[in-house]
């Protein structure tokens, strides 16, 4: 009876949490990627000529932060899903 | 059973979306209300106290408050909007950035431990009522309707076919993404840094209280990474202050650019 009652409740266990953290992680690796083209351009183009390095990092955080939101962006759908 | 253990308090339950709704303090006022009232008091008393008495050789106060008023103006206003036409906006640009910046500081300063922008309404009422009305306006009083939704709708150098494909994602970008975005970029960061600051002190302490002997001194590892993380929050918080002003300077100045 009580075995019954157990898998009855297994079988209804909410998934959604653990499958929206995989989507999360999922989706987080082109941000990362993308992140990391971008300071790895500023970090070559620093390399090569210092002198530019303020004019680099201007134009780095804002094409950092189109990038990056695209990660914060799954954070909140996340979270979305995982209540539903 | 499940139940039964759950009450007893010896399975971990993680923080969550409900540790941000947080009781009332009286009536309907909560926490992150208070604070953002007193961030604009911390803002407004900083820089009335340290421009009350100015002097050529700035002291030290004075110099701290020029600091932040000379990086609002020259690195974030000038560089965005271009050395022509970006006066009238530094009041409002160093003043979002102070503003995000005291609030988001919150969330590491001990007592408050609460970064007001981790609740979605502050930043999306910024981001709708602030700056998306801002940006918009002064393009229109610059070129005119017409003129202004031409500038941002139809970017030149591009072959006429391709209009079709790139009005309408310039539309959806510029007039309804961008604000969501801004709101979101600066709320989802400080929700995520307070909720791993909440993992790790929490985890800390379930180890210390409720773990196996032998586990329990690992919650000093814990609490040694939470302090970690609110180093590396306290850098997070600076730069989405920063980033904040920083893309509403960028959105005036593409607002007010000539032809972009």
């Amino acid at each position: 009876m009580s075995s019954v009652l157990l898998a009855q409740e297994a079988a209804t266990t909410n998934l959604n949490a653990g499958l929206a953290a995989i989507g999360y992680g999922l989706g987080a690796i082109g941000p990362g990627i993308g992140v990391g083209l971008i300071w790895a351009a500023v970090i070559n183009g620093t390399a090569r000529q210092p002198e530019a390095q303020s004019k680099l990092m201007s134009i780095a955080w804002t094409t950092f932060v189109l990038v990056e939101v695209l990660a914060l962006i799954g954070l909140v759908v996340y979270f979305i899903a995982s209540t539903a | 059973m499940g139940r039964l253990v759950l009450a007893e308090g010896d399975v971990f339950s993680p923080p969550g979306v409900k540790d941000f709704f947080l009781p009332p303090i009286f009536g309907d006022v909560t926490k992150p209300m208070v604070l953002l009232v007193l961030s604009v008091i911390i803002v407004s008393a900083f820089f009335l106290i340290t421009s009350r008495n100015l002097k050529i050789v700035p002291g030290r106060w004075q110099f701290a408050a020029e600091s932040v008023y000379d990086f609002g103006r020259n690195n974030i206003a000038r560089d965005q909007i271009g050395s022509k036409e970006f006066k009238p906006f530094v009041p409002l640009i160093l003043s979002l950035f102070t503003f995000i910046l005291v609030n988001n500081l919150f969330g590491v300063i001990p007592i408050f431990q609460f970064p007001t922008m981790a609740r979605i309404s502050f930043p999306l009422a910024l981001a709708i009522l602030v700056v998306y009305p801002v940006y918009h306006f002064v393009g229109i009083k610059k070129f005119g309707l017409g003129g202004y939704l031409k500038n941002q709708l139809f970017p030149p150098g591009v072959p006429t076919p391709v209009y079709v494909l790139l009005t309408p994602i310039e539309l959806f970008l510029k007039f309804f993404m961008d604000p969501i975005t801004l709101a979101i970029r600066v709320f989802a960061a400080m929700f995520a840094g307070h909720l791993i600051l909440l993992v790790f002190t929490l985890g800390g302490e379930f180890l210390l209280l409720h773990a196996a002997a032998p586990l329990k001194p690992v919650s000093l590892v814990a609490w040694a990474f939470a302090i970690a993380m609110t180093f590396l929050e306290a850098f997070i918080q600076i730069l989405q202050a920063y980033i904040f002003a920083l893309l509403t300077a960028s959105f005036i100045g593409r607002a007010l650019a000539e032809d972009h």
